[in-house]
């Protein structure tokens, strides 16, 4: 194995913010006071917060140290399923803080947003090709927020039929939100298992399909990374008993230019920008969830809605039967640029190599580590491969020992734990960014880890021993939460 | 393509692993009828250079400042952002990191978002804070949920002087519910009618904004106290985080659940998002709390670390019982308010929001004194409510053309207001740009 890529440095301990500063400091440039004071009347004032007093160097010390204590794409691979930490390219950035976007203000008149409204449409338009799809929102504000957007249009739908439904089936194998986002709707989750092969099958479908059932939310490909082939018969299925499909596209980021999702029987969908385009997840967010509907969806999509009418943008309306706003302004058009700015370096042609360079790299590691782990469902997998810690389980020693270990190594540890329905999963999702010696390297460090796991078990049990503390007590955290300072 | 580091050598040669011929291959799985065997309809590539051009060609289309003069708020606020908070925020190790579900990989952000959630529970004089959500709007439409969950009642009252786009969104969240939104209407003095409460039974909540959309601060104390008295919980909102750098909080005038957006703590306005959704609540109410929470705990040494907390409240432990699908919180944005709020200080957010306040009142003076009609006497923080001479419009829309965007016309969102304009200042208008605005209004 070439030379490991963890390393101890020189950490420095920080205290919290209010630990710090004296009063009477302060690292804000006050403009120059033009107008007399006015004071307001004391019954409405209070204190102030109690907030410490910095300076510019404790502001730009403190959060210097924090971010050396942080992980990033920026500083190795981090290669966590489901969640896709492909690169953010830096251009990305540099285009989303233009003085026009981070000055723009939401509620001008269009004349004066034509840039915005222009970059939107487009976005949308790309959007619509890539996905199949007639018509596209990029209002919602996060993944989970498109979902329920797509579960507020079903809805809809449904309710201008004449005819609200009950229930959603919702996979063993979909994404952890779906149900949550169902029950938001006050449609009752109707679970359902996949079969041996960790696909849908037809039959599990045709028998709870039924008249009081509104849809199915599939994520495709699914949350083991598998595809779920029999998706147009299922579609069939549920579109003949009156019911929709939604497609969580979370992975569409698999797929982009090898499968339109609106030609295989998908209604709605949403995309998340933060995962297939490439925009930084940031630490958690914020994140963006176009959501992309078929032509008989399309009266329902939030509004405003943004039109082209010669050359000119608007934003439109008047559409009644509209869901309504799902956030209060556009979206998150900062996240948006990004996105759009990553199609337009990428092109057509990369956006597919893309995704098959991700699945290459993602059967690759399934292909050289399912002989040191093992490996649930063995057949070709799309963007990331599930495997579990059944070998290492006899050995005492868990998937989380073995993520843990990974650390001391130099690598963010793959998504463990899920999907739920492989026990001590172990969810690697290398992306395309990933070069083969990186991945040479992650496969490398594996092994090697495993080979620990029989000869030296205490190296994991203990491990990370290199990260700024040690493994933390979540258990007293959550027993006796103490929030704030 | 610079983002993709295959070269042909190395595709070969794990194709050869694989026993596959070509990229294609790997995709054997995915049924022939499924597959799209053409060409993506999109643009051609663009080299980095090009791609500048584009998007400052397109960037260069929009009116903002200084280029122009904007008097608008409506929760969107113009602030001088320090270049630190800029600069801090770019570091890649908080850009490019995921939700922090490895802590020790990540004490950076989970610092960070501790102090977020101290910093931001103490501006609105509450115990405890989330770390963070979509925007005001959904914060607002999250709170109010919360409260349906904790009283078991299924109706809320709110004021119509919630902005009200959020308003809208709230109606989105809670059309499929069967829960009801009943709308308070709002007295000549710009502050909410609470009258109609008297004869409302079995509400969950009584949510009022302050400063309200017409900017007037409202008398939380009293509300609260009338909400408090119908065993009704009180849902405090905003827009304009500043002003409780210098009004009484609304944890101290008693709100049980507060809601409402950070924007003006750091964060760009961005054509309205990313944003920050400000959500806290008591102790009493915090394992109710919908999104991610962030404990200080001890690591196997003993030394202070930080994590994720109270997860079972999460979609992922408990799928179907989850308090919300929420699954991110705008991490970013709550770190671009936590170093806000430490670069401006205790001391200086006090001093910074008089000054908010001192500016906008000497615009609504001048304003008086040229005979425009200030319809709201109640005290205002930022922004305030003019009624111009019928046919104003064409006089807005000739200050656009001098690059002066002289408010947002109320008439769309309140028919009755014909001829109101919703006026904002903040720390970055200068006397001089008020003074051009109040001498154009006049001739």
């Amino acid at each position: 194995m070439k030379e490991s890529l963890g390393a101890t440095g020189l950490i420095l301990n920080e205290p919290l913010l209010w630990e710090k500063g004296k009063k009477g400091r302060c690292g804000f440039s006050f403009p120059r006071r033009d107008v007399e004071p006015c004071p307001l009347d004391e019954e409405l004032t209070g204190e102030g917060p109690d907030f410490p007093d910095l300076s510019e160097v404790d502001v730009v010390r403190h959060y210097t140290r924090l971010a050396q204590w942080n992980f990033g794409v920026d500083t190795g691979m981090y290669p966590l399923g489901s969640c896709t930490m492909k690169y953010s390219p830096k251009t990305n950035e540099k285009q989303a803080s233009l003085p026009g976007f981070t000055g723009a203000h939401p509620l001008l008149p269009s004349s004066l947003s034509q840039g915005a409204l222009k970059m939107m449409f487009e976005f949308e338009q790309y959007l619509n090709e890539i996905t199949g799809m007639y018509a596209t929102t990029l209002q919602p504000a996060a993944g989970a927020h498109g979902e329920f957007t797509g579960m507020l249009i079903i809805y809809a739908f449904h309710k201008k039929q004449g005819a609200q439904r009950s229930k959603i089936i919702v996979p063993d194998t979909a994404h952890g939100t779906n149900p949550a986002s169902v029950s938001l709707c006050g449609f009752r989750p109707v679970p359902v298992t996949s079969n041996e092969q960790g696909i849908l099958s037809v039959e599990a479908i045709a028998e709870i399909m039924d008249q009081d059932t509104a849809g199915i939310m599939v994520t495709n490909p699914n949350t083991l990374g598998l595809f779920e082939e029999n998706i147009q018969k299922i579609a069939q299925i549920v579109h003949a008993k009156g019911g929709l499909v939604y497609c969580d596209g979370a992975n569409m980021n698999a797929v982009m230019g090898m499968v339109k999702m609106g030609n295989i029987g998908i209604d709605v969908m949403q995309l998340n920008l933060h995962k297939t385009f490439s925009t930084p997840h940031g630490g958690g967010g914020p994140g963006s969830g176009p959501v992309s509907v078929a032509k008989h969806l399309e009266p329902f999509l939030p509004v405003p809605r943004v039109v082209e009418e010669n050359n000119t943008y608007i934003l439109a309306e008047d559409y009644p039967d509209s869901i309504g706003k799902i956030s209060a302004f556009h979206g998150a058009f900062g996240v948006i640029i990004k996105a759009y700015s990553y199609i337009r370096s990428m092109g057509p042609e990369n956006l597919k190599k893309a995704s098959q360079l991700a699945v290459l790299n993602a059967n690759y590691i399934k292909e050289r580590l399912k002989g040191t782990l093992h490996l649930p469902y063995d057949r070709p997998c799309m963007h990331e491969c599930v495997f579990s810690d059944k070998h290492q389980a006899t050995q005492n020693i868990a998937t989380l020992d073995m993520a843990k270990r990974l650390m001391d190594y130099g690598f963010h540890p793959p998504t463990v734990h899920f999907p739920l329905v492989v026990p001590g999963a172990i969810m690697v999702e290398p992306t395309e960014t990933e070069s083969k010696e990186d991945i040479d390297q992650f496969i490398e460090t594996f092994k090697a880890i495993a080979s620990e796991a029989r000869e030296n078990p205490d190296l994991l049990h203990h491990a990370p021993k290199s990260c700024k503390v040690k493994r933390l007590d979540e258990v007293t955290a959550a027993r006796k939460p103490c929030l704030t300072g | 393509m610079i983002y993709l580091p295959h070269t042909d050598e190395d595709i070969f040669s794990m194709l050869q692993v694989l026993g596959a011929d070509n990229l294609d291959d790997l995709f054997s799985t995915v049924p022939e009828d499924c597959r799209f065997t053409g060409d993506l309809n999109l643009p051609e590539a663009l080299s980095e250079w090009e791609l500048n051009d584009h998007m400052s060609t397109l960037s260069n289309t929009m009116a903002v400042s200084p280029e122009y003069k904007v008097f608008v708020g409506a929760g969107s606020y113009e602030h001088f952002i320090p270049a630190s908070v800029s600069y801090l925020l770019g570091r890649s190790e908080f850009v490019t990191s995921y939700t922090p579900y490895q802590p020790e990989m990540s004490q950076g952000t989970l610092q960070a978002i501790y102090e977020y959630q101290t910093l931001a529970a103490r501006l609105l004089g509450m115990e405890v804070a989330t770390a963070s959500h979509y925007d005001g709007a959904t914060a607002l439409a999250e709170a109010l949920l919360m409260a349906v969950r904790i009283t078991k009642r299924k109706k809320v009252a709110i004021s119509s002087l919630i902005h009200p786009l959020y308003r809208r969104v709230i109606q989105t969240y809670f059309g499929p519910t069967g829960y009801e939104v009943v709308e308070l209407p709002y007295l000549n003095t710009g502050v909410t009618d609470t009258t109609g409460l008297d004869e409302m039974d079995d509400l969950a909540a009584v949510a009022i904004q302050s400063p309200n959309f017409f900017g007037c601060i409202e008398n939380l104390q009293v509300l609260g106290q009338k909400a408090h008295d119908k065993k009704t919980l009180f849902v405090a909102s905003f827009t304009e985080a500043l002003a409780y750098g210098l009004l009484k909080s609304p944890g101290s005038q008693g709100a049980d659940i507060v809601g409402g957006e950070g924007q003006s703590l750091g964060i760009p306005r961005s054509f309205g998002g990313p944003a920050l959704g400000i959500l806290a609540s008591g102790k009493k109410h915090m394992r109710s709390l919908p999104g991610r929470l962030v404990g200080k705990t001890k690591d196997l040494d003993g030394k202070t670390g930080f994590v994720l907390t109270l997860a079972t409240r999460e979609q992922h432990i408990r799928r179907e019982k989850a308090t919300s699908n929420i699954c991110t919180n705008n991490s970013l944005c709550a770190l671009a308010a936590a170093m806000y709020m430490a670069s401006v200080g205790g001391t200086g957010i006090r001093k910074l929001a008089q000054l908010n306040h001192d500016k906008a009142e000497y615009l609504k003076n001048k304003l008086k004194k040229a005979g425009v009609g200030i319809p709201f006497d109640s005290p205002t923080f930022n922004e305030f409510v003019v009624e111009f001479p019928s046919g104003f419009e064409t006089t807005h829309k000739h200050l656009l053309e001098k690059k002066i965007i002289a408010g947002l016309c109320l008439s769309p969102y309140y028919p009755e207001l014909a001829n109101h304009y919703l006026l904002c200042v903040t720390e970055t208008r200068s006397k001089n740009d008020m003074d051009t605005l109040v001498r154009e209004v006049k001739s």
